[in-house]
């Protein structure tokens, strides 16, 4: 790790003016991911803001328009504990608890989660070229070991996935992302928070340096009664997705009136596809039109030598999980919220 | 000339260490660390607490799990001096005026430990997941205890350690 200095942020304006100081400053919230990049000295700030002592961002509070609103501070495991999480938004309770472990997710912190950075292995390794990492250095991904990288959304500079589970339930129930800058506030619909690699790989999202994530916004339809959240991964807990898939549906006289499909561990970010959902719309919860919205959802992929397999597996974890949401009881545990 | 020497050397940019206040085991300690310390590395050398483990470093194993305000946590992935004013337990502190926690008695019990490099961490994180009490089930416990990892295959009957401690808590 390399030296820096460290200064406590009061409040909002207090930890925006402090992270205005220098281009080398970071703000730091639980640390599981910022420390552990610093530990491999992949981000070298010069100055770290701590945000932890602003009071407003710890809480979750009831918005006007029905819905909740999950203050940033809010750490994972209280957040997907929540009482009123747990009744109104199991899918994302379920989505949290299928990230980390119980330790990480007690410090980790709803905003960080958003902004985690990606767990390309090359990423990771500061021997080797990364585009990300270090722009125009190159993507060794592309040609080497990319079985755990994206099929969608990929461009010829980057394939990495964006890791977090959180973010793929947030992306299926319409949330927002309220933040806070020099500029003032601006609340960020979920789909347009994270971005495709394209040219510019190294930017993940659309936030700008000096912008605290003050809040997460989430509308009042909660898929409560019909959700489910399937992980895919190497071992049974305590690992990233190879694919994950957040599905909510609303059914009314045994039809389906609204339906979400988000995809993680396939793209630069949460992925979902439009044209899907609504050809489920007034469809019956059949297999078989799940697996056509599924053939829809993953019509554009494109593979590379090992992640070829990626793409059955999302055919198959989508069918699955739409069924599965039919009757949310038949989760397993590990994706339960409480027992 | 010589008082120049001793001057400039006195004026010589010192590190910019940062006063923490801790408490440990229930005893009140305050620290003068560099902020890039990690808590981990604060308890094992500063305060000779050397029974929290560092194992990966990284979030990944489990081993530097500490109680921080009541709640488990990696001491290995948090600046110690981001947790100034914490209460703070740790292995050494777990045991009660000489006798030990029933979740040590039931891993001696149990022969939960080969190398008992984990141990520490386990403990304290299961003392952390009763207090969460979300855990119900066996495959609950497994599953809230899968950020601990033991690599030397004591994991069954450390889950057995923790199943008897649990249904002695539940007969209380
Ligand atoms: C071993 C391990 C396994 C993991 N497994 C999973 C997993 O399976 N699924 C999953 O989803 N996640 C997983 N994680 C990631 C974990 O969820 C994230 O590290 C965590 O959510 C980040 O939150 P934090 O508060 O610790 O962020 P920090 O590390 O404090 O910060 C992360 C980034 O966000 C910035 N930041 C933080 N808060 C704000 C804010 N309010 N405004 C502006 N910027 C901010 C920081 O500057 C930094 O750049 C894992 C992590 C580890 C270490
Ligand atoms: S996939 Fe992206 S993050 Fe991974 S090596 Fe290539 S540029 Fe870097
Ligand atoms: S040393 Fe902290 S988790 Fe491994
Ligand atoms: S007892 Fe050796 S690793 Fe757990």
């Amino acid at each position: 790790m390399n030296n820096f200095s460290y200064t406590q942020a009061k409040n909002r304006d207090d930890a925006i003016a402090l992270s205005g100081m220098g281009p080398g400053s970071q703000f730091i919230a639980g640390g599981t991911n910022l420390i552990d990049l610093m530990k491999y000295n992949i981000t070298r700030p010069n100055a770290l803001v701590d945000i932890n002592a602003i009071e407003d961002f710890h809480a979750i509070r009831e918005s006007a328009n029905g819905g909740l609103s999950l203050g940033a501070l809010v750490t994972n495991a209280a957040t997907a504990y929540h009482p009123l999480v747990e009744q109104r938004y199991p899918l994302l309770s379920r989505a949290i608890l299928a990230g980390a472990s119980a330790q990480i997710r007690n410090m980790a912190t709803n905003g960080g989660n958003l902004l985690q950075r990606t767990r390309c292995y090359y990423f990771y390794d500061t021997n080797t070229p990364c585009n990300k990492r270090e722009p125009g250095s190159g993507c060794p991904a592309i040609e080497g070991y990319n079985r755990t990288m994206a099929i969608m959304g990929t461009s010829e500079h980057c394939i990495a996935v964006f890791p977090s589970d959180m973010s793929v339930a947030l992306a299926a129930l319409n949330a927002s992302v309220q933040v806070s800058g020099p500029e003032g506030s601006r609340n960020i619909p979920f789909s347009d928070f994270h971005r495709l690699p394209g040219n510019t790989p190294h930017i993940d999202n659309c936030m700008s340096r000096n912008e605290l994530i003050t809040s997460i916004e989430l509308p009042a339809n909660g898929f409560s009664n019909h959700y489910s959240y399937l992980k895919i991964r190497d071992r049974n807990s305590y690992a990233f997705a190879l694919v994950s898939v957040a599905t909510g549906l609303e059914l009314e006289e045994g039809v389906i009136k609204n339906a979400r499909i988000a995809l993680g561990g396939v793209a630069h970010k949460p992925w979902r596809v439009k044209e899907a959902e609504d050809f489920l719309q007034n469809k019956e919860p059949a297999a078989e039109n799940f697996w056509y919205a599924a053939e829809m959802i993953l019509k554009g992929a494109k593979t590379f030598q090992f992640n070829a397999f990626k793409v059955e597996l999302a055919k198959r974890a989508i069918v699955r999980n739409c069924i599965m949401a039919l009757n949310p009881e038949c989760q397993l545990p590990g994706a339960q919220a409480s027992a | 000339m010589l008082t120049d020497q001793i001057i400039s050397a006195k004026s010589m940019p010192t590190l910019p260490h940062k006063t923490v206040s801790l408490t440990v085991n229930e005893k009140h300690c305050t620290l003068e660390v560099l902020p890039w310390v990690s808590l981990l590395d604060a308890l094992r050398e500063d305060l000779d607490l050397t029974g929290t483990k560092k194992g990966c470093d990284h979030g990944q194993c489990g081993a530097c799990t500490v109680i921080c305000d009541g709640k488990r946590i990696l001491s290995c992935l948090t600046l110690a001096v981001m947790k100034n004013g914490s209460e703070i337990t740790t292995i050494e502190g777990v045991a009660t005026g000489g006798e030990l926690h029933p979740l040590q008695k039931a891993f001696i019990e149990h022969d939960a430990f080969q190398c008992g490099y984990c141990t520490p961490g386990q403990i304290c994180s299961a003392i952390g997941m009763f207090q969460e009490g979300k855990a119900l089930t066996r495959a609950e416990v497994k599953e809230l205890m899968s950020g601990n990892l033991c690599r030397c295959g004591a994991n069954t009957n450390i889950i057995d350690a923790i199943m008897e401690v649990k249904a002695q808590m539940s007969h209380e």
